[in-house]
């Protein structure tokens, strides 16, 4: 499967049949071989199904597919039973004019729904390429009939609202249906990442690296007080937590084994962040499992020792718990906790207390339902924009990270970091605060591997958690959009710190829409676990490599990085703190002035580079 | 000099305004005639002009001495803590005296020596030429006339002496009018534009009375419109909102309960009409105290129009509110967002942009002229015609251009600085932010069009300093008349060649004059493209700014593509002689050695080197002003010591082992 590589020119598609056979009989086996294991219950592909009809487009940004090609891609195919995509189809085709938003013109032609994807092409007068839509990115669908034809509004997770006029009732009717079906599937393995065949990318080169390991060997080269350890091999301590992490060196497996026990998940304490100037470090856990007996461990507290005896001698450690102390009292009763201050001698703890969850979302949402209203009052904007928090959390968001961020730089002391489960706002802290500290997170590099590192591997559930964005009718079960705070805090660190970011805005909003809804397979599961189950790195392309692809990296680069080996200090002051507009109001003004100001930017950068006569100065680190 | 007890205060502390931990600076206060100075233990002076000062408080007696609170006019606010009682009380009453002169006399104005001699002051006074400004929009013509009507300010007192008017327009109609319009403003030109054919005119409101009409004024409102031949039917418009009226009627109850008794009486059946009816008889109301707008049945061809832009008493409070929530120590996102609606200062903002953007569209789009006024023409109607003019026409938007523009609309149409901006002691009620609301909306524009104006957001807080800081003359006094009284360009200089010397500090690196998408500007009210102005309002609070400017930067990188693209020429020309002198067949020595390694190439390439260093540095310096000691997290810090005393103890952001 690795090397087949789905050109769009004619003859790509004519030995048609073979390439998809080799496709398929690859990922029935893969089904077949887990399912004997018992692993598909845990994996969130619960479907065991074999995709029938699917639609391994190229790269949406180059569709040059006709129709004609892509429903053949459609049609009958054998199938091994199961679910099938054609079954969910209801409607082959339907004619439909498109209207993207105030600024770009409706386009006119044949609306289609096809596994993964909607598609509007031109006809034949047209010359305009085809419009793709993925349809995992649609968000909520609303339908209104009227005489002889229906409008379809399309409300996608990167908070852009389509509206789709379409000709016939029936027809309106069998197309939102088929969206509705098509874009809530669950299923892991039958998701488009896994029929996603870029040009110019291949498989298996993608997931170029490894950051618990690699980051170990920068850690290493700074001190010797910490290991790499392989004891989660099999997932067996810690569901969430990669297979490789970094523990104290004086803390054996079996040790660390005793106290995955004591913590909620399995997430005892790792190195997040070792701080070479101080010679201290950031760790992150999940919070203990003390109860109401307050029950102790051993070799919990040994390993906090050990922290502090492998940092500068004297070093104080603080405990950062992201709950306010009622809230961590009251974890108590349902098998959780805090730490004991005498069982842990030399930490105090703090408590800062974020939002998380369901406020969070709705706040999210409450936000975006602000910023598509354009004819409200000045009066009536700034109390939406008040009452929906969101600037609130962003301000808690950074002055937490810069709380533990100072922890470590200030005052040389070790901070650990949990809340409740420790894959929510403690990743928000533990990342922002290296943003803070550590120069080379600043980079391009940098920067992808610190979201590798501190988000996906470190087990934030972005299938949970990104699941619906904004728009979504359905009650939130686990959706939270912390991840895009996380986004939103970088973007108010950047916009402070114009200078000492290597990426710009670009880059954030495009794993805003990733993690949402995306082609590459970076994003998909909650675990590294379920990703292993799902074999997500060999048969899915990674956002990575598809960022750092020359013309893609050149776009998302800040023409104006001067790298800068100093802590970045924001101000939290709420008068400091901005909207991103550039996200969520993205699609609902014309391009912001900034974006035109960049564009000359850049083009004096281009002359610069013309004068200078060689590329610009900034190096990629690492 | 003779309200100056002390001079010299040591062991001073001035508090950081929003920390709550009560960090300070050290250092020591002097007293001068003209500034207050302190100097920190850093070296690091703060300077304060005593016309800056808006307001000196001392508060209660404290363990470490007497705290002296100085809010300033340019929104800095320091809080001094003066060890001894009796130099705090002294300096408290110097700086009394200080700030509120009398006279205009004692102002800095005239006092202030910038080693300039007598030609070249009066030069700097003549390099804005208002006659040249109205020749550059093309008057007059065959439609407008210069007018010598208020050669000797006779007609009116607060206008200016030249003055530009319909050809129609005969002195008995003028004169007639000024008597029928508040103060005596009469309609005059304040923008013609010249493709449009169309004009921007300006004037008080009429003191029609309850039944009164003045023929020369709609004769002269006649005039206007037919100076413009395009289109014969003209706006008025009324700045002011249609409420106030309404509110101010309520208070006029007699009047008002007599029209109602006529007016029952004559459109008694007539319900439709009921909210025309409403609308008139507020108009009557306002008319029966002489004060008002104009009867449309009178005036042929116009089209009345309301904007509702608030009158000074509430535009003062409105930024009094913004400052008190932004003042607050700890503020939180929630009181900051209900605070800034609850101040209603950007929702006047959106009202004075509005009103300039109906203006723009009218001449635009309808190529229709407008009359533009409020009560006296001199506050909101100065807002709204040099808005709209800016919005028109490309040229106010260089430096040079926006310099004209306010010395046309704000300073000779008497626009009243020295009772807005407080500048002698005089009735607190007349002073209001309207300036500072204009430079406000121009700052918005800049936002939206970043690439339509050549000055930048520092050329704005230049000159808003300026109009509070009495230190040049342009802005002294209420009107011409009173200007020219004062032997103002005998005795003070002009700012403005004064900030065309530094012209460099104010350019916009993005400034793009040549694109003809910014020749109108058609800015967007919708609500989100309306922010605080941190930088205006916390320009001295320098923890809440961004730690980096994009600005600099580019223009450091503009100034190496100039330099190396010089470079580039000079090299072409030398290799260019360099043939010349080979196909002569003659290859010198000298000639050898200017393709050297030595050779200029490598000179400006160490150059470009070193000067790519420079934005390096910036940044580096930048930085290191930001530790964390200067953020408020900084005390949520505090927390690290808080319940185990002996752990760390913070001071001035340094941790230190107590215990």
């Amino acid at each position: 499967m690795d090397e087949i590589e789905f050109s769009s020119t004619g003859s790509g598609w004519g030995p048609r049949s073979e390439v998809l056979a080799v496709g398929w009989g690859n990922s029935c086996e893969t089904v077949r071989w887990l399912l004997p294991r018992g692993l598909l219950n845990s994996c969130p592909a619960g479907v065991a199904s074999c995709p029938a009809s699917s639609c391994p487009f190229p790269s949406p940004r180059s569709p040059r597919l006709t129709l004609l090609e892509s429903v053949l891609l459609l049609g009958p195919r054998p199938t091994t039973g199961g679910m099938e995509f054609s079954e969910l189809i209801r409607t082959g085709r339907a004619q439909a004019k498109l209207l993207r938003g105030p600024e770009a013109p409706p386009l006119r032609g044949t609306l289609c729904v096809t596994g993964h994807h909607l598609l509007l092409s031109p006809g034949p007068q047209g010359t305009s390429d085809l419009w793709l839509l993925l349809l995992r990115s649609v968000d909520s669908i609303e339908k209104r009939v009227s005489g002889d034809s229906g409008t379809i509004t399309l409300r996608c997770k990167d908070l852009r609202v389509l509206q789709l006029d379409i000709e016939g009732v029936e027809a309106t009717l069998d197309i939102a249906r088929s969206i509705e079906a098509l874009s809530s599937l669950e299923s892991v393995i039958t998701s488009f990442p896994f029929f996603y065949r870029p040009k110019g990318l291949r498989l298996g080169d993608a997931w170029h690296f490894h950051p618990p390991e690699r980051y170990y060997k920068r850690v290493a080269r700074e001190t010797n007080a910490w290991r790499l350890s392989e004891v989660n091999e099999d997932f067996s301590l810690c569901l969430s937590y990669p297979r490789a992490v970094i523990v104290p060196r004086a803390v054996d497996d079996d040790a660390l084994a005793r106290c995955a026990r004591f913590r909620q998940g399995g997430r005892f304490p790792v190195l997040s962040y070792h701080h070479a100037p101080s010679g201290t470090v950031l760790l992150r856990s999940s919070q203990p499992l003390t109860g109401p007996q307050k029950r102790r461990c051993a070799e919990d507290e040994e390993l906090l020792r050990a922290v502090l005896a492998g940092a500068r001698p004297g070093a104080p450690g603080f405990i950062l718990d992201t709950r306010s102390a009622q809230a961590a009292k009251q974890a108590r009763v349902t098998g959780g906790g805090t730490e004991a201050k005498a069982a842990y001698p030399g930490w105090k703890r703090l408590h800062r207390p974020l939002e998380r969850g369901r406020p969070l979302q709705e706040s999210f949402v409450r936000l975006v339902e602000a910023c598509g209203d354009l004819e409200q009052s000045m009066d009536g904007w700034l109390s939406q924009l008040e009452a929906c928090h969101w600037l609130a959390h962003v301000k808690e968001a950074l002055s937490t990270a810069c709380l533990a961020a100072r922890g470590v730089e200030r005052e040389e002391a070790c901070v650990l970091v949990h809340g409740a489960e420790g894959t929510d706002s403690t990743l928000l802290v533990t990342s922002l605060a290296q943003l803070i500290l550590d120069p080379l997170s600043r980079t391009m590099t940098g920067f992808q591997e610190l979201v590798e590192r501190e988000w996906i591997q470190a087990g934030h559930p972005f299938q949970l958690r990104c699941a619906h964005s904004a728009f979504s009718h359905a009650c939130p079960k686990h959706e939270a959009p912390t991840f895009l705070l996380f986004l939103d805090c970088v973007w108010q660190l950047g916009r402070q710190f114009p200078l000492s970011l290597e990426f710009g805005e670009g880059l954030l909003l495009a794993l805003f829409e990733h993690a949402y809804a995306s082609p590459f397979g970076t994003f998909l599961c909650s675990s590294e676990k379920e990703r292993c189950l799902c074999e997500v790195r060999t048969r899915t392309h990674s956002l990575w490599s598809g960022l750092n692809q020359p013309k893609v990296r050149r776009k998302l680069r800040n023409p104006l990085y001067v790298p800068n080996p100093l802590a970045i200090w924001p101000s939290v002051e709420p008068q400091s703190l901005r909207l991103w507009q550039g996200l969520f109001l993205r699609w609902i003004r014309p391009p912001e002035p900034s974006q035109v100001a960049w564009e000359k930017v850049w083009q004096r950068l281009a002359s610069k580079e013309k004068t200078e006569g060689c590329e610009p100065t900034s190096k990629p680190q690492l | 000099m003779e309200h100056i007890r002390t001079t010299k205060v040591e062991q001073v502390k001035l508090l950081d305004r929003f920390s709550t931990s009560n960090k300070s600076l050290t250092g020591t206060l002097y007293l001068t005639a003209t500034h207050l100075l302190f100097i920190d233990s850093h070296q690091k002076e703060t300077w304060i002009l005593h016309h800056h000062i808006a307001l000196v408080e001392k508060l209660a007696l404290t363990t470490s001495g007497c705290p002296l609170v100085i809010q300033c006019k340019n929104f800095r606010i320091v809080h001094f803590i003066v060890p001894r009682e009796r130099d705090c009380h002294d300096i408290y009453n110097s700086l009394l005296q200080l700030s509120k002169q009398a006279k205009y006399e004692d102002l800095y104005a005239f006092s202030y020596n910038p080693k300039q001699n007598d030609s070249e002051r009066l030069q700097g006074w003549e390099l804005i030429d208002l006659a040249e400004e109205y020749k550059r929009m093309g008057v007059p013509n065959s439609n407008w006339q210069l007018s010598d009507a208020n050669r000797e300010y006779k007609i009116c007192e607060t206008y200016p002496k030249e003055l530009y008017v319909p050809r129609i327009a005969s002195k008995p109609i003028i004169v007639g009018s000024s008597k029928f319009r508040s103060k005596g403003r009469f309609p005059v030109l304040s923008y013609y534009h010249q493709n449009k054919e169309a004009a921007i005119c300006r004037c008080s409101q009429p003191l029609s009375g309850f039944s009164a009409r003045c023929l020369e004024d709609e004769h002269l409102l006649q005039a206007i419109s037919k100076a413009n031949p395009v289109n014969r039917y003209m706006y008025v418009m009324d700045t002011r909102p249609k409420h106030r009226m309404q509110s101010w009627w309520a208070t006029q109850k007699d009047i008002g309960r007599i029209i109602v008794r006529i007016s029952s009486k004559i459109w008694n059946d007539e319900k439709i009409r009921e909210s025309d009816e409403k609308k008139r008889l507020n108009a009557m109301a306002n008319r029966a105290a002489g004060k008002g707008y104009e009867n449309e049945d009178n005036y042929s061809n116009i089209r009345f129009q309301f904007v509702g832009i608030e009158n000074i008493h509430v535009m003062r409070s409105s930024l009094q509110k913004l400052l008190e929530v932004n003042g607050t120590k700890g503020l939180s996102v929630s009181d900051f967002y209900s605070g800034l609606e609850s101040s209603g200062w950007l929702r006047h903002i959106k009202a004075v942009m509005d009103a300039a953007i109906f203006l723009a569209k009218a001449i635009m789009v309808e190529n229709a002229s407008v009359l533009v006024h409020c009560s006296d023409g001199w506050d909101r109607t100065s807002q709204v015609c040099s808005l709209g003019s800016l919005l028109l026409d490309s040229y106010y938007r260089t430096i040079k251009g926006f310099m004209v523009l306010i010395e046309k609309d704000w300073i000779s149409f008497g626009h009243k600085f020295s009772e807005r901006c407080g500048h002698l002691d005089g009735d607190p009620k007349e002073v209001s932010p309207v300036f500072t609301q204009f430079l406000e909306c121009v700052w918005h524009l800049t936002e939206q069009f970043p690439q339509a104006f050549e000055f930048n957001e520092a050329f704005l807080l230049q000159i808003h300093e300026h109009i509070h800081s009495c230190q040049f003359g342009n802005f002294l006094g209420n009107c011409q008349k009173e200007r020219e009284e004062l032997k103002l360009k005998e005795k003070t200089y002009s700012l403005w060649p004064f900030l065309l010397d530094d012209q460099k500090k104010y350019l916009n690196p993005l400034y793009s004059y040549k694109s003809p998408k910014f020749a109108v500007l058609e800015p967007n009210t919708v609500s989100f493209n309306f922010k605080f102005w941190r930088n205006m309002y916390h320009q001295f609070d320098r923890t809440l700014h961004p730690r980096q400017s994009v600005f600099n930067v580019i223009m450091n990188m503009d100034e190496q593509n100039q330099q190396l693209e010089k470079d580039i020429k000079d090299l072409e020309s030398k290799i260019k002689q360099c043939k010349n002198k080979q196909t002569d067949g003659i290859l010198t020595k000298e000639l050898l050695h200017s393709v050297h390694p030595e050779s200029p190439t490598l000179k400006t390439s160490l150059c470009f080197k070193e000067q790519t260093l420079l934005p390096v540095n910036h940044a580096l310096r930048t930085i290191e002003g930001s530790n964390p000691a200067d953020n408020r997290y900084s005390e949520y810090a505090e927390e690290f010591s808080k319940s185990e005393p002996g752990v760390v103890s913070l001071e001035y952001g340094v941790a230190r082992m107590t215990c």
